[in-house]
Protein backbone atom coordinates (compact mmCIF):
# COMPACT_ATOMS: atom_id res chain seq x y z
CA UNK A 1 0.00 0.00 0.00
CA UNK A 2 1.04 3.44 -0.68
CA UNK A 3 2.23 5.29 2.72
CA UNK A 4 3.79 8.70 3.46
CA UNK A 5 7.33 7.56 4.44
CA UNK A 6 9.20 10.59 6.44
CA UNK A 7 13.04 10.94 5.72
CA UNK A 8 14.15 13.22 7.69
CA UNK A 9 13.51 17.02 8.74
CA UNK A 10 11.67 18.50 6.02
CA UNK A 11 11.51 15.08 3.82
CA UNK A 12 8.75 12.96 3.15
CA UNK A 13 8.41 10.04 0.26
CA UNK A 14 5.74 8.38 -0.64
CA UNK A 15 6.35 4.31 -0.29
CA UNK A 16 5.00 1.04 -0.77
CA UNK A 17 4.94 -0.50 2.44
CA UNK A 18 3.53 -3.54 3.83
CA UNK A 19 -0.31 -4.15 4.56
CA UNK A 20 -1.24 -3.53 7.98
CA UNK A 21 -2.09 -6.61 9.82
CA UNK A 22 -4.33 -7.51 13.18
CA UNK A 23 -2.17 -7.96 15.96
CA UNK A 24 -4.46 -7.64 18.70
CA UNK A 25 -8.11 -9.36 18.80
CA UNK A 26 -9.82 -5.49 19.49
CA UNK A 27 -7.75 -4.52 16.36
CA UNK A 28 -9.16 -3.42 12.93
CA UNK A 29 -8.05 -2.33 9.60
CA UNK A 30 -9.52 0.44 8.03
CA UNK A 31 -9.11 1.88 4.07
CA UNK A 32 -8.00 5.67 4.85
CA UNK A 33 -10.76 7.76 2.48
CA UNK A 34 -9.54 11.04 3.81
CA UNK A 35 -6.56 12.06 5.83
CA UNK A 36 -5.71 15.72 7.29
CA UNK A 37 -2.14 17.03 7.78
CA UNK A 38 -2.48 18.82 10.97
CA UNK A 39 -0.69 21.73 11.91
CA UNK A 40 1.19 19.04 15.27
CA UNK A 41 2.31 17.53 11.70
CA UNK A 42 4.78 20.02 11.30
CA UNK A 43 6.53 19.45 14.60
CA UNK A 44 7.20 16.42 13.48
CA UNK A 45 8.24 17.59 9.84
CA UNK A 46 10.33 19.67 11.17
CA UNK A 47 12.40 17.34 12.74
CA UNK A 48 11.22 18.86 16.57
CA UNK A 49 9.59 15.91 18.50
CA UNK A 50 12.42 13.41 19.62
CA UNK A 51 12.03 9.88 18.63
CA UNK A 52 10.19 10.34 14.91
CA UNK A 53 12.16 7.71 13.18
CA UNK A 54 13.15 7.87 9.49
CA UNK A 55 10.55 5.03 7.70
CA UNK A 56 7.63 6.14 9.86
CA UNK A 57 3.90 7.07 8.86
CA UNK A 58 2.51 10.28 10.10
CA UNK A 59 -1.45 11.18 9.70
CA UNK A 60 -3.47 11.09 13.02
CA UNK A 61 -6.40 12.61 11.29
CA UNK A 62 -8.24 10.60 9.47
CA UNK A 63 -11.58 9.05 8.51
CA UNK A 64 -12.13 5.53 6.06
CA UNK A 65 -13.60 2.36 5.77
CA UNK A 66 -13.55 -0.48 8.29
CA UNK A 67 -12.12 -3.41 5.82
CA UNK A 68 -10.88 -5.89 8.26
CA UNK A 69 -11.59 -6.70 12.22
CA UNK A 70 -9.97 -8.91 15.22
CA UNK A 71 -11.82 -11.32 16.68
CA UNK A 72 -13.52 -9.51 19.74
CA UNK A 73 -14.55 -6.55 18.10
CA UNK A 74 -18.16 -5.94 18.51
CA UNK A 75 -18.58 -1.88 18.09
CA UNK A 76 -17.86 -1.80 14.41
CA UNK A 77 -18.47 -4.10 11.52
CA UNK A 78 -16.43 -4.30 8.23
CA UNK A 79 -18.15 -1.44 5.74
CA UNK A 80 -18.41 0.67 8.15
CA UNK A 81 -17.45 4.46 7.35
CA UNK A 82 -15.84 5.43 10.77
CA UNK A 83 -14.59 8.54 11.94
CA UNK A 84 -10.82 7.75 14.10
CA UNK A 85 -10.37 9.97 17.16
CA UNK A 86 -6.70 10.76 17.20
CA UNK A 87 -6.08 9.47 20.80
CA UNK A 88 -5.65 5.40 20.97
CA UNK A 89 -7.81 4.59 23.90
CA UNK A 90 -8.22 1.10 25.60
CA UNK A 91 -11.52 2.61 27.60
CA UNK A 92 -10.87 0.61 30.78
CA UNK A 93 -7.99 2.17 32.65
CA UNK A 94 -8.62 4.85 35.22
CA UNK A 95 -7.99 7.39 33.26
CA UNK A 96 -10.14 6.60 30.09
CA UNK A 97 -12.87 5.58 32.71
CA UNK A 98 -12.67 9.04 34.14
CA UNK A 99 -13.33 10.24 30.31
CA UNK A 100 -9.35 11.02 30.06
CA UNK A 101 -9.19 9.52 26.54
CA UNK A 102 -6.00 11.48 25.83
CA UNK A 103 -4.65 10.26 28.61
CA UNK A 104 -4.78 6.15 28.25
CA UNK A 105 -2.44 4.53 29.93
CA UNK A 106 -2.58 1.47 28.09
CA UNK A 107 -1.36 2.83 24.44
CA UNK A 108 2.52 3.49 24.88
CA UNK A 109 5.35 2.11 25.96
CA UNK A 110 7.75 4.89 25.18
CA UNK A 111 6.23 7.49 27.78
CA UNK A 112 3.73 7.70 30.71
CA UNK A 113 3.57 11.56 29.95
CA UNK A 114 1.60 11.31 26.44
CA UNK A 115 -1.08 8.21 25.45
CA UNK A 116 -0.83 7.03 22.18
CA UNK A 117 -1.73 8.73 18.98
CA UNK A 118 -1.54 7.39 15.27
CA UNK A 119 1.32 8.48 13.51
CA UNK A 120 3.05 10.92 15.90
CA UNK A 121 6.38 9.47 16.58
CA UNK A 122 7.33 7.07 18.75
CA UNK A 123 7.41 9.29 21.67
CA UNK A 124 3.80 8.90 21.09
CA UNK A 125 3.91 5.04 21.23
CA UNK A 126 5.49 4.09 17.65
CA UNK A 127 2.16 3.58 15.49
CA UNK A 128 1.83 3.90 12.19
CA UNK A 129 -0.61 6.42 11.17
CA UNK A 130 -3.05 7.45 8.80
CA UNK A 131 -1.50 9.22 5.98
CA UNK A 132 -1.80 6.03 3.69
CA UNK A 133 -4.07 3.78 2.54
CA UNK A 134 -4.62 1.32 5.00
CA UNK A 135 -4.10 1.62 8.75
CA UNK A 136 -4.37 -0.41 11.82
CA UNK A 137 -6.81 0.67 14.52
CA UNK A 138 -5.99 -0.51 17.81
CA UNK A 139 -8.91 -0.43 20.35
CA UNK A 140 -11.74 -0.38 17.81
CA UNK A 141 -14.25 -0.97 20.32
CA UNK A 142 -13.58 2.43 21.85
CA UNK A 143 -12.45 5.02 19.06
CA UNK A 144 -13.54 4.64 15.89
CA UNK A 145 -17.10 6.41 15.61
CA UNK A 146 -19.59 5.31 12.81
CA UNK A 147 -20.22 8.61 10.63
CA UNK A 148 -23.61 9.98 10.76
CA UNK A 149 -25.13 8.90 7.25
CA UNK A 150 -26.06 12.87 6.73
CA UNK A 151 -22.62 14.14 7.66
CA UNK A 152 -20.38 15.25 4.88
CA UNK A 153 -16.88 12.86 5.32
CA UNK A 154 -15.18 16.35 5.31
CA UNK A 155 -16.55 17.37 8.22
CA UNK A 156 -16.00 13.75 9.95
CA UNK A 157 -12.46 14.26 9.36
CA UNK A 158 -11.87 17.35 11.12
CA UNK A 159 -14.12 15.80 14.09
CA UNK A 160 -11.05 13.39 14.91
CA UNK A 161 -8.74 16.34 15.74
CA UNK A 162 -9.24 19.89 15.19
CA UNK A 163 -12.87 20.61 16.31
CA UNK A 164 -12.22 18.49 19.75
CA UNK A 165 -9.07 20.22 20.07
CA UNK A 166 -10.11 23.69 19.34
CA UNK A 167 -13.24 22.46 21.66
CA UNK A 168 -11.80 21.44 24.55
CA UNK A 169 -9.71 24.54 24.54
CA UNK A 170 -12.49 27.02 25.20
CA UNK A 171 -13.93 24.39 27.30
CA UNK A 172 -10.60 24.56 29.91
CA UNK A 173 -10.65 27.99 29.64
CA UNK A 174 -13.62 27.82 32.24
CA UNK A 175 -14.98 31.02 29.99
CA UNK A 176 -17.45 32.94 31.97
CA UNK A 177 -20.79 35.22 30.20
CA UNK A 178 -18.85 38.12 29.55
CA UNK A 179 -15.44 37.37 29.27
CA UNK A 180 -12.95 38.28 27.22
CA UNK A 181 -10.71 35.63 25.18
CA UNK A 182 -7.63 35.98 23.63
CA UNK A 183 -6.59 32.87 21.68
CA UNK A 184 -2.94 33.54 20.16
CA UNK A 185 -2.51 31.54 16.64
CA UNK A 186 -4.75 31.77 13.55
CA UNK A 187 -4.05 27.94 12.19
CA UNK A 188 -6.75 25.33 12.12
CA UNK A 189 -6.91 24.67 15.88
CA UNK A 190 -6.89 28.55 16.78
CA UNK A 191 -9.66 29.38 14.31
CA UNK A 192 -11.75 26.62 15.84
CA UNK A 193 -10.96 27.35 19.09
CA UNK A 194 -12.07 31.25 18.62
CA UNK A 195 -15.58 29.92 17.06
CA UNK A 196 -15.70 27.52 19.77
CA UNK A 197 -15.22 30.24 22.51
CA UNK A 198 -18.92 31.68 21.53
CA UNK A 199 -20.28 28.30 22.61
CA UNK A 200 -19.52 29.42 26.59
CA UNK A 201 -21.06 33.19 26.26
CA UNK A 202 -18.20 35.23 26.09
CA UNK A 203 -18.46 39.07 24.78
CA UNK A 204 -15.17 39.68 23.29
CA UNK A 205 -13.11 36.63 21.67
CA UNK A 206 -9.32 37.99 19.86
CA UNK A 207 -7.16 35.73 17.74
CA UNK A 208 -3.68 37.12 17.49
CA UNK A 209 -1.23 36.05 14.80
CA UNK A 210 1.13 37.55 12.16
CA UNK A 211 -0.22 36.02 8.94
CA UNK A 212 -3.01 38.63 7.34
CA UNK A 213 -4.47 36.03 5.89
CA UNK A 214 -5.36 33.61 8.73
CA UNK A 215 -6.56 36.52 10.23
CA UNK A 216 -9.08 37.45 7.59
CA UNK A 217 -10.35 34.06 7.74
CA UNK A 218 -10.23 33.86 10.90
CA UNK A 219 -12.33 36.84 11.46
CA UNK A 220 -14.90 35.82 8.99
CA UNK A 221 -15.18 31.82 10.24
CA UNK A 222 -14.61 32.44 14.22
CA UNK A 223 -16.91 35.60 14.11
CA UNK A 224 -14.05 37.38 16.33
CA UNK A 225 -11.58 40.18 16.42
CA UNK A 226 -7.99 39.53 14.86
CA UNK A 227 -5.03 41.27 14.88
CA UNK A 228 -1.56 40.93 13.33
CA UNK A 229 0.98 41.33 16.42
CA UNK A 230 3.75 42.13 14.16
CA UNK A 231 1.66 45.97 13.56
CA UNK A 232 1.61 46.39 17.89
CA UNK A 233 4.86 47.37 19.13
CA UNK A 234 4.07 44.80 22.06
CA UNK A 235 1.28 42.01 22.08
CA UNK A 236 1.26 42.34 25.96
CA UNK A 237 0.82 45.47 26.19
CA UNK A 238 -1.91 45.63 23.25
CA UNK A 239 -3.71 43.28 25.12
CA UNK A 240 -3.59 45.21 28.50
CA UNK A 241 -4.61 48.38 26.85
CA UNK A 242 -7.84 46.83 24.88
CA UNK A 243 -9.01 45.37 28.50
CA UNK A 244 -8.78 48.61 29.77
CA UNK A 245 -5.45 47.84 31.70
CA UNK A 246 -6.73 44.43 33.52
CA UNK A 247 -5.79 42.00 31.50
CA UNK A 248 -7.78 38.93 29.48
CA UNK A 249 -9.67 37.12 31.28
CA UNK A 250 -8.95 33.78 29.37
CA UNK A 251 -5.97 33.26 27.31
CA UNK A 252 -5.79 29.94 25.17
CA UNK A 253 -2.29 29.06 23.36
CA UNK A 254 -3.15 27.45 20.11
CA UNK A 255 0.68 27.76 18.82
CA UNK A 256 3.08 25.55 20.98
CA UNK A 257 6.21 25.13 20.00
CA UNK A 258 7.20 26.91 16.82
CA UNK A 259 5.91 30.04 17.86
CA UNK A 260 7.37 33.44 16.72
CA UNK A 261 7.35 36.73 17.63
CA UNK A 262 9.88 36.71 20.41
CA UNK A 263 13.82 36.36 19.11
CA UNK A 264 15.14 35.10 22.15
CA UNK A 265 12.73 31.95 22.40
CA UNK A 266 12.85 31.65 18.81
CA UNK A 267 16.51 31.11 18.51
CA UNK A 268 17.06 28.70 21.55
CA UNK A 269 13.90 26.83 19.98
CA UNK A 270 15.38 26.72 16.97
CA UNK A 271 18.60 25.50 18.38
CA UNK A 272 16.66 23.26 21.01
CA UNK A 273 18.28 24.77 23.99
CA UNK A 274 14.43 24.33 25.03
CA UNK A 275 11.87 22.14 23.19
CA UNK A 276 11.30 24.73 20.57
CA UNK A 277 9.38 28.07 21.08
CA UNK A 278 7.83 28.86 23.73
CA UNK A 279 6.56 32.70 22.72
CA UNK A 280 2.60 32.29 22.95
CA UNK A 281 2.48 30.80 25.93
CA UNK A 282 4.53 33.60 27.29
CA UNK A 283 2.31 35.86 26.02
CA UNK A 284 -0.70 34.29 27.07
CA UNK A 285 0.49 34.28 30.12
CA UNK A 286 1.52 37.79 30.59
CA UNK A 287 -1.82 38.74 28.83
CA UNK A 288 -4.26 36.92 30.94
CA UNK A 289 -5.44 39.04 34.05
CA UNK A 290 -4.80 38.39 37.86
CA UNK A 291 -6.06 35.23 38.93
CA UNK A 292 -7.08 34.24 35.09
CA UNK A 293 -7.14 30.79 32.95
CA UNK A 294 -4.52 30.16 30.69
CA UNK A 295 -5.48 27.21 28.62
CA UNK A 296 -3.01 25.22 25.88
CA UNK A 297 -3.56 23.16 23.44
CA UNK A 298 -1.07 23.85 21.44
CA UNK A 299 1.92 21.16 21.23
CA UNK A 300 5.35 21.74 22.96
CA UNK A 301 8.26 18.87 23.19
CA UNK A 302 8.53 16.97 26.10
CA UNK A 303 11.91 18.06 27.74
CA UNK A 304 11.28 21.86 28.61
CA UNK A 305 10.51 25.03 28.01
CA UNK A 306 11.13 28.60 29.26
CA UNK A 307 8.13 30.22 30.31
CA UNK A 308 7.74 32.74 33.12
CA UNK A 309 6.32 30.34 36.32
CA UNK A 310 7.00 33.25 38.30
CA UNK A 311 4.02 35.31 36.96
CA UNK A 312 2.11 32.48 37.07
CA UNK A 313 2.68 32.43 41.00
CA UNK A 314 2.49 35.86 41.29
CA UNK A 315 -0.60 36.51 39.13
CA UNK A 316 -2.31 33.47 41.18
CA UNK A 317 -3.14 32.19 37.34
CA UNK A 318 -4.76 28.49 36.52
CA UNK A 319 -2.93 26.47 33.72
CA UNK A 320 -5.37 24.03 32.23
CA UNK A 321 -3.71 22.03 29.37
CA UNK A 322 -4.30 18.49 27.99
CA UNK A 323 -4.47 16.68 24.67
CA UNK A 324 -8.16 16.81 23.44
CA UNK A 325 -10.13 13.75 25.12
CA UNK A 326 -12.01 13.11 21.57
CA UNK A 327 -14.18 10.32 22.27
CA UNK A 328 -15.43 12.17 24.94
CA UNK A 329 -16.50 15.21 23.60
CA UNK A 330 -17.81 13.56 20.33
CA UNK A 331 -21.64 13.23 21.07
CA UNK A 332 -21.70 16.92 21.42
CA UNK A 333 -19.50 17.87 18.53
CA UNK A 334 -21.86 16.00 16.54
CA UNK A 335 -24.85 17.57 17.24
CA UNK A 336 -23.27 20.95 16.63
CA UNK A 337 -21.97 20.15 13.36
CA UNK A 338 -25.42 18.23 12.44
CA UNK A 339 -27.40 21.36 13.66
CA UNK A 340 -25.67 23.33 11.76
CA UNK A 341 -23.45 25.75 14.46
CA UNK A 342 -20.10 24.41 13.02
CA UNK A 343 -18.81 24.01 9.46
CA UNK A 344 -15.46 22.79 10.28
CA UNK A 345 -15.04 21.44 6.52
CA UNK A 346 -15.05 25.37 5.45
CA UNK A 347 -11.78 25.29 6.48
CA UNK A 348 -10.41 23.35 4.49
CA UNK A 349 -8.42 25.09 1.43
CA UNK A 350 -6.45 22.18 -0.14
CA UNK A 351 -7.63 18.69 -1.02
CA UNK A 352 -4.63 16.76 -2.74
CA UNK A 353 -3.89 13.06 -3.38
CA UNK A 354 -1.78 11.56 -1.13
CA UNK A 355 1.23 10.79 -3.85
CA UNK A 356 1.51 14.37 -3.49
CA UNK A 357 2.15 14.96 0.03
CA UNK A 358 5.52 15.90 0.12
CA UNK A 359 3.75 18.46 -1.90
CA UNK A 360 0.80 18.63 0.53
CA UNK A 361 3.67 18.89 3.84
CA UNK A 362 5.10 22.22 1.64
CA UNK A 363 2.34 24.09 1.51
CA UNK A 364 0.60 23.57 4.46
CA UNK A 365 4.14 24.28 6.17
CA UNK A 366 5.26 27.71 4.32
CA UNK A 367 1.85 29.19 4.24
CA UNK A 368 1.97 29.18 0.39
CA UNK A 369 -1.46 29.58 -1.49
CA UNK A 370 -3.20 30.73 1.51
CA UNK A 371 -3.54 27.40 2.89
CA UNK A 372 -5.59 26.90 5.79
CA UNK A 373 -5.69 23.41 6.32
CA UNK A 374 -5.28 20.30 3.71
CA UNK A 375 -7.02 17.01 3.17
CA UNK A 376 -5.04 14.51 1.74
CA UNK A 377 -7.18 11.73 -0.25
CA UNK A 378 -5.95 8.22 -1.23
CA UNK A 379 -6.53 7.17 -4.92
CA UNK A 380 -8.24 4.66 -3.44
CA UNK A 381 -11.83 5.72 -2.70
CA UNK B 1 -9.30 44.30 12.57
CA UNK B 2 -12.41 45.02 14.71
CA UNK B 3 -15.48 42.81 14.44
CA UNK B 4 -18.59 45.21 14.94
CA UNK B 5 -20.90 41.99 15.01
CA UNK B 6 -23.70 41.56 17.52
CA UNK B 7 -21.74 38.63 19.15
CA UNK B 8 -25.65 37.04 20.35
CA UNK B 9 -26.61 36.51 17.14
CA UNK B 10 -23.77 34.02 16.84
CA UNK B 11 -25.35 30.04 16.33
CA UNK B 12 -24.75 28.58 19.76
CA UNK B 13 -23.76 31.66 21.85
CA UNK B 14 -23.57 30.80 25.19
CA UNK B 15 -25.42 27.44 24.81
CA UNK B 16 -22.15 25.24 26.66
CA UNK B 17 -21.83 27.67 29.34
CA UNK B 18 -20.99 25.77 32.37
CA UNK B 19 -21.28 28.15 35.69
CA UNK B 20 -19.49 25.03 37.12
CA UNK B 21 -16.78 24.76 34.91
CA UNK B 22 -14.22 26.81 37.22
CA UNK B 23 -10.77 26.15 37.26
CA UNK B 24 -11.14 23.62 40.07
CA UNK B 25 -13.63 22.16 38.73
CA UNK B 26 -12.10 18.88 37.16
CA UNK B 27 -11.99 17.99 33.59
CA UNK B 28 -12.63 14.49 34.20
CA UNK B 29 -15.71 12.82 35.88
CA UNK B 30 -14.10 11.55 38.99
CA UNK B 31 -14.56 8.08 40.03
CA UNK B 32 -12.34 7.46 42.61
CA UNK B 33 -10.63 4.95 41.16
CA UNK B 34 -7.00 7.31 40.78
CA UNK B 35 -7.00 5.20 44.24
CA UNK B 36 -7.29 1.96 43.05
CA UNK B 37 -3.96 2.74 40.86
CA UNK B 38 -3.19 0.20 38.70
CA UNK B 39 -5.53 -2.36 39.37
CA UNK B 40 -8.00 -2.39 36.37
CA UNK B 41 -9.25 -4.77 33.94
CA UNK B 42 -7.10 -4.78 31.56
CA UNK B 43 -7.77 -6.58 27.94
CA UNK B 44 -5.07 -9.53 26.67
CA UNK B 45 -1.64 -8.33 25.58
CA UNK B 46 -0.72 -7.82 22.90
CA UNK B 47 2.29 -10.22 21.27
CA UNK B 48 5.49 -8.63 21.22
CA UNK B 49 6.97 -9.15 17.78
CA UNK B 50 9.25 -6.46 17.65
CA UNK B 51 11.63 -4.97 20.01
CA UNK B 52 9.92 -2.35 21.86
CA UNK B 53 11.83 0.28 23.77
CA UNK B 54 10.15 1.30 26.82
CA UNK B 55 10.32 3.99 29.55
CA UNK B 56 11.67 3.07 32.75
CA UNK B 57 8.64 4.99 34.27
CA UNK B 58 6.50 1.72 33.69
CA UNK B 59 6.66 -1.88 34.96
CA UNK B 60 5.63 -3.73 31.75
CA UNK B 61 4.14 -2.72 28.21
CA UNK B 62 0.94 -1.14 27.74
CA UNK B 63 -1.67 -3.87 26.01
CA UNK B 64 -1.18 -2.04 22.33
CA UNK B 65 1.58 -0.65 20.93
CA UNK B 66 3.07 0.61 17.45
CA UNK B 67 5.49 -1.88 15.48
CA UNK B 68 6.59 0.42 13.32
CA UNK B 69 10.49 0.73 13.05
CA UNK B 70 12.19 -1.13 15.28
CA UNK B 71 15.57 0.68 16.41
CA UNK B 72 18.83 -1.01 14.69
CA UNK B 73 22.09 0.70 13.27
CA UNK B 74 23.67 3.20 15.22
CA UNK B 75 20.45 5.35 15.83
CA UNK B 76 19.23 2.10 17.71
CA UNK B 77 22.10 1.88 19.99
CA UNK B 78 21.92 5.15 20.81
CA UNK B 79 17.86 4.72 21.44
CA UNK B 80 18.54 1.86 23.62
CA UNK B 81 20.69 4.15 25.17
CA UNK B 82 18.16 6.69 25.91
CA UNK B 83 15.56 4.27 27.47
CA UNK B 84 17.95 3.42 30.21
CA UNK B 85 16.48 7.10 31.77
CA UNK B 86 13.88 8.06 32.61
CA UNK B 87 11.33 10.89 30.89
CA UNK B 88 12.55 13.08 33.45
CA UNK B 89 16.17 12.74 32.26
CA UNK B 90 17.80 14.98 29.49
CA UNK B 91 20.03 11.67 28.51
CA UNK B 92 16.48 10.28 27.61
CA UNK B 93 15.73 13.03 25.45
CA UNK B 94 18.80 14.78 24.07
CA UNK B 95 19.88 11.41 22.54
CA UNK B 96 17.05 10.28 21.57
CA UNK B 97 17.44 13.56 19.05
CA UNK B 98 20.50 12.91 18.28
CA UNK B 99 19.52 9.36 17.43
CA UNK B 100 16.87 10.79 15.13
CA UNK B 101 19.76 12.94 13.19
CA UNK B 102 22.03 9.90 12.75
CA UNK B 103 18.82 7.98 11.67
CA UNK B 104 18.43 10.55 8.88
CA UNK B 105 21.74 9.95 7.53
CA UNK B 106 21.36 6.02 8.02
CA UNK B 107 18.15 6.34 5.89
CA UNK B 108 20.38 7.81 2.96
CA UNK B 109 23.09 5.05 3.24
CA UNK B 110 20.33 2.79 2.99
CA UNK B 111 18.88 4.19 0.42
CA UNK B 112 22.28 4.13 -1.61
CA UNK B 113 22.64 0.59 -1.02
CA UNK B 114 19.13 -0.47 -2.46
CA UNK B 115 20.61 1.87 -5.52
CA UNK B 116 18.29 4.38 -4.71
CA UNK B 117 19.25 8.02 -5.02
CA UNK B 118 16.75 10.19 -2.82
CA UNK B 119 15.18 13.20 -4.77
CA UNK B 120 15.42 15.46 -2.16
CA UNK B 121 13.54 17.95 -4.30
CA UNK B 122 10.76 15.88 -4.46
CA UNK B 123 10.64 15.31 -0.74
CA UNK B 124 11.40 18.66 -0.12
CA UNK B 125 8.06 19.16 -1.97
CA UNK B 126 9.76 21.94 -4.13
CA UNK B 127 7.38 21.91 -7.02
CA UNK B 128 4.81 23.16 -4.30
CA UNK B 129 7.45 25.77 -3.60
CA UNK B 130 8.02 26.73 -7.43
CA UNK B 131 4.60 26.90 -8.26
CA UNK B 132 3.23 29.00 -5.18
CA UNK B 133 6.08 31.11 -4.27
CA UNK B 134 8.44 30.78 -7.24
CA UNK B 135 10.92 34.13 -5.91
CA UNK B 136 11.14 33.05 -3.10
CA UNK B 137 12.68 29.53 -3.85
CA UNK B 138 14.85 31.46 -6.37
CA UNK B 139 16.04 33.47 -3.33
CA UNK B 140 16.50 30.29 -1.72
CA UNK B 141 18.52 28.63 -4.24
CA UNK B 142 20.50 31.57 -4.94
CA UNK B 143 21.38 31.89 -0.82
CA UNK B 144 22.25 28.21 -0.87
CA UNK B 145 24.21 28.49 -4.04
CA UNK B 146 25.77 31.64 -2.66
CA UNK B 147 26.72 30.04 0.98
CA UNK B 148 28.55 26.82 -1.15
CA UNK B 149 30.50 29.09 -3.35
CA UNK B 150 32.06 31.12 -0.08
CA UNK B 151 32.58 27.88 1.73
CA UNK B 152 34.10 26.51 -1.20
CA UNK B 153 36.19 29.49 -2.03
CA UNK B 154 37.18 29.92 1.64
CA UNK B 155 38.46 26.06 1.87
CA UNK B 156 40.28 26.61 -1.20
CA UNK B 157 42.07 29.74 -0.12
CA UNK B 158 42.82 28.22 3.26
CA UNK B 159 44.40 25.18 0.92
CA UNK B 160 46.26 27.18 -1.17
CA UNK B 161 47.87 28.96 2.69
CA UNK B 162 48.83 25.53 3.39
CA UNK B 163 46.26 25.25 6.43
CA UNK B 164 45.25 21.67 5.33
CA UNK B 165 49.00 20.60 5.03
Amino acid sequence: MLAVNYRGPYRIRMSEKPMPEILHPEDAIVRVTRSCICGSDLHLYHGFVPDTRVGSTFGHEFVGIVEEIGTLVTEVKVGDHVLVPFNIACGRCNFCKQGLFGNCHESNPMATAVGGIFGYSHTAGGFDGGQAEYVRVPYANVGPTVIPADMDPDDAVLLTDVVPTGYQAAEMAGIKQGDTVVVFGAGPIGIMAARCAWFFGPSRVIIIDHIDYRLEFAKNYAKCEAYNFKSMKDPVEFMKKTTDWYGADVCIDCVGCEAVGNTLQTVTGRALIQAGSATALQWAINSVKKGGIVSIVGVYGPPFNYVPIGNVLNKGITIRANQASVKRLLPKLIDHVQSGRLKPSELITHRIPLEEAADAYRIFSSKLDNCIKTVLIPSTK
Amino acid sequence: MKNNIDYKSIPGWGMDSDPENEPTYPMKNYTGDDHNRSNYERASQQPISVEILQSTERPKPPVVFGTSVPPKGLSGQIRRYAFQHSEDRYRHWIPLILADRINMVEGVIDDLKKGYIPNVFAERGWKAEMKYNPRGLAIKVLAMAAAGTLIWWSLKSKKSKGFFK
